[in-house]
């Protein structure tokens, strides 16, 4: 494998926060770890947390191609790792018949129309064939039914696709991959032993308020800092869904917008339907925010 | 350091963390690439490699503490010194130089106990981390009275530290302070968010003690010893009947996703279910393109089947804390499938279904059942034949071929009579019947417990009393 893509771990850290990723301890060490073990990263956590960016921010800062395959109920071998294109298969059959129909040997026809040329590749497959670096993203691995699952486990461990009529297809170089899960259900020890394991959860109060300085353009220290409060107070009810990092930025941005510099109880009631998606949670934390002054 | 890793590797195991060889040649294998004078690095290196499951990182965290805590300045430095062994002179010394920055105060071990009070006041109040460590090191040194050999548990000296610490009465004054040095009146907002920073810092202080006086217990006792008087059972393995309050709070959270999981189960077996009857005007239509030979049979559609669930739970005092659980697992299901119907009961038996419904809130949910639910007949003790019986009688038609049932309750009937004809009638009506019990196997039909008598009338009786068997029963349904 192409060695050290990051140099070392404050590599990594650094990298990532040029293409405004902010990672913590945790999040950087497991990224240097896949990288130089050559192992896929399986990351869980709530839903806007960040999974996704990550992948994407890794391919971002090592000029890699993303390669993204969204799973969902129902994905399978032709739509995920190749299929053959049969449609071409059967032209060449046809133009063959036209030119000279002596020449109708079976075994080498069969020889002709298997080949790399009728191979439509799905991302599994074009990760492993890349020639250029390549980060895999596999997208909510979770949503997949378990028999699926088991068509990643070839790909994770040995980085290679068994294709029965050409033989089996070995990586030319390592693709970084990502899988994510929202832990909608358990995935297979399988498929677990194979990868680090990652959780990524709401940020502290110091890391959110740096991601919402990178990212809010023209946010000031202060309401920033403010914006991070109320949220983690907010996080801290019982709520059916807590806000995620990316509706927290969606607030900040809304404030910038509005003028905003000091939050007010008022203000942050008026604009909750932006951190909260439930009418049920947008009335309780209302209602907490003015009964505990 | 193999030995160390081996050791460590073999102590999560004992605390019922899967780790599989795979992963431990793994976890060596990513050591290797860390600086090893990184801690952080080395902790997210180990976790990543060994721990799969979020709700195992507490029980990981507790052994690593135990176990690289005090091994630490070894990485660090290089020498030898610090073996293994608890330090004090230079960590006095390392204290007075955090002193002397700190203005010149300096005696170590000599501070008295305002001192450190004042000292801790400070450095809450400045969010000073490196303070606040030093201060819970000086706070376990004065007030815990820690012993060489002493066989009491950690909590006995991190309650001894905090009583004489009085966080609450530094909560107060940490915010009285802040309140002044802001500029004008505090909004109740600004207010309110003050006083969460704070509540978390002390917080954290006492994570920090509650380290400290660990990392010392370590020190006296050995590493062996330490980490298996902290093994603690791991989330699902919990006992709903003795959760703490912290515990409950973690099966609830877990209680959520394994709904959506029962419903998607009875839902993929209606999906995957053979298809229909032979629809025979379609393949008589099809026949016409093979010359009228009915080539291609077609099917009907299987009509989707929408499952059903009667919920029938047991409140009463003898399972008061496995009740809270079903309560709390029967609003989830409400959620999840469209038609629920939920009964409790003690003696009488209520119909609950429209608490769950209009109540947004499960904690307010739960306080209605508890208060407005009618549930008692005559002194309040479980008596499961009466409420059986006017369970049938009220709400019997109801039960039809696409119910599910499920009885919670421990099935102790004070020996009362047991009406069990009720179960066989469900029995025959309903399309499963299940029961879950949540005592443990061997107590079953002990005493007054009459399970056997209606378990013959069940599709099956299931132990559960921790999340990783209920979890089992949802994976068994199908």
């Amino acid at each position: 494998m192409n060695e050290t893509m990051f140099g070392d771990l404050s590599g990594v850290r650094e990298g990532l926060a040029k293409v405004e990723y902010l990672a913590d301890d945790g999040i950087a060490s497991v990224v240097f770890l896949a990288e130089r073990l050559g192992k896929p990263v399986l990351i869980e956590g709530p839903a806007g947390t960040g999974k996704t960016e990550l992948a994407k921010s890794v391919a971002a800062m090592s000029g890699a191609r993303l390669i993204r395959l969204q799973c969902y109920e129902g994905l399978d071998e032709a739509k995920a790792l190749y299929e053959w294109n049969y449609k071409k298969q059967l032209l060449r059959i046809q133009a063959d018949r036209g030119v000279d129909a002596e020449h109708e040997d079976w075994v080498e026809l069969q020889d002709d129309i298997f080949q790399d040329e009728f191979l439509l590749t799905r991302p599994l497959l074009e990760a492993i064939s890349a020639e250029d670096k390549v980060v895999l993203l596999i997208d909510e691995v979770d949503r997949v039914e378990i028999e699926t699952e088991a068509l990643l486990l070839e790909i994770l461990s040995d980085y290679q696709v068994s294709i029965p009529e050409l033989g089996t297809i070995m990586a030319s170089q390592i693709p970084l991959v990502f899988l994510t899960s929202n832990n909608t259900r358990e995935l297979s020890e399988a498929l677990k032993r194979r990868c680090l394991f990652l959780h990524i959860d709401y940020p502290d109060l110091e890391r959110e308020k740096q991601i919402v300085l990178t990212k809010v353009a023209g946010i000031s220290e202060n309401l920033a800092e403010q914006i991070a409060r109320v949220v983690r107070s907010i996080r801290q009810l019982e709520l059916k869904k807590a806000p995620s990092v990316s509706e927290t930025l969606d607030w900040a941005r809304t404030l910038v917008l509005l003028g905003i510099e000091n939050i007010d109880v008022e203000q942050a009631k008026e604009t909750l339907h932006i951190l909260l998606k439930y009418q049920s949670d947008i009335e309780k934390a209302a209602k907490e925010l003015t009964v505990e002054a | 350091m193999l030995d160390l890793l081996s050791g460590f590797v073999g102590e999560l195991r004992n605390a019922g963390l899967p780790v599989s060889l795979t992963e431990n040649l793994d976890a060596m294998e990513a050591v290797k690439h860390i600086p090893i004078e990184d801690r952080d690095a080395f902790k997210y290196a180990l976790a990543a490699t060994l721990v799969k499951n979020e709700q195992h990182w507490r029980a990981f965290e507790t052994v690593f503490e135990v176990y690289f805590s005090l091994r630490g300045p070894e990485y660090n430095v290089g020498d030898e010194e610090g073996n293994g062994e608890f330090d004090p002179d230079s960590l006095e010394e390392w204290m007075s130089q955090q002193m002397q920055g700190m203005g010149g105060r300096g005696g170590g071990q000599d501070m008295s106990a305002e001192e450190i009070a004042e000292m801790l006041f400070r450095a809450l109040l400045n969010a000073d981390e490196a303070m606040m460590a030093a201060m819970a090191r000086a706070a376990v040194t004065q007030f815990a009275g820690m012993e060489p050999g002493r066989p009491v548990g950690g909590t006995y000296y991190l309650y001894r530290t905090l009583r004489n610490l009085d966080l609450d009465g530094m909560l107060d004054r940490l915010i009285e302070e802040s309140s002044q040095r802001y500029d004008g009146e505090m909004t109740p907002l600004a207010e309110r968010l003050e006083r969460e920073e704070f509540e978390n810092r002390i917080e954290q202080l006492k994570r920090e003690i509650e380290a400290e006086i660990r990392r010392r217990l370590v020190a006296d006792r050995g590493v062996e010893a330490m980490a298996k008087t902290l093994r603690k059972p791991l989330p699902e393995d919990v006992d709903f009947m003795h959760a703490s309050r912290e515990e409950m709070a973690n099966i609830r959270k877990a209680i959520q996703p394994l709904t959506r999981k029962l419903a998607a189960r009875l839902a993929r077996k209606r999906k995957h279910k053979r298809r229909g009857p032979l629809d025979f005007r379609a393949t008589v239509r099809r026949s016409l393109s093979y010359g009228g030979v009915p080539a291609e049979p077609r099917f009907r559609h299987p009509r989707p089947n929408k499952p059903e669930l009667i919920v029938v739970a047991d409140i009463s005092g003898s399972v008061a804390a496995f009740a809270r659980f079903t309560l709390h697992l029967v609003y989830a299901l409400q959620s999840q499938f469209s038609k629920v119907r939920s009964f409790v009961f003690i003696d009488g038996i209520d119909e609950v279904t429209h608490m769950f419904q209009n109540e947004e809130d499960i904690t307010n949910a739960v306080h209605r059942v508890n208060t407005e639910a009618d549930v008692v007949w005559v002194d309040g003790h479980s008596d499961y034949g009466h409420a059986f019986g006017v369970f049938w009688e009220s709400f019997g038609k109801d039960v039809n071929a696409k119910s599910t049932m499920m009885f919670l309750g421990d099935a102790r009937n004070n020996y009362h009579s047991t009406n069990a004809w009720v179960l066989k009638e469900c029995q025959k009506r309903a399309r499963s019947v299940f029961w879950l019990n949540p005592e443990p196997r061997s107590y079953w039909d002990t005493g007054d417990s009459v399970i056997t008598e209606y378990s013959t009338y069940t599709d099956g009786v299931f132990e559960c009393r921790n999340l990783r068997q209920l979890e089992g029963f949802v994976d068994n349904l199908a």
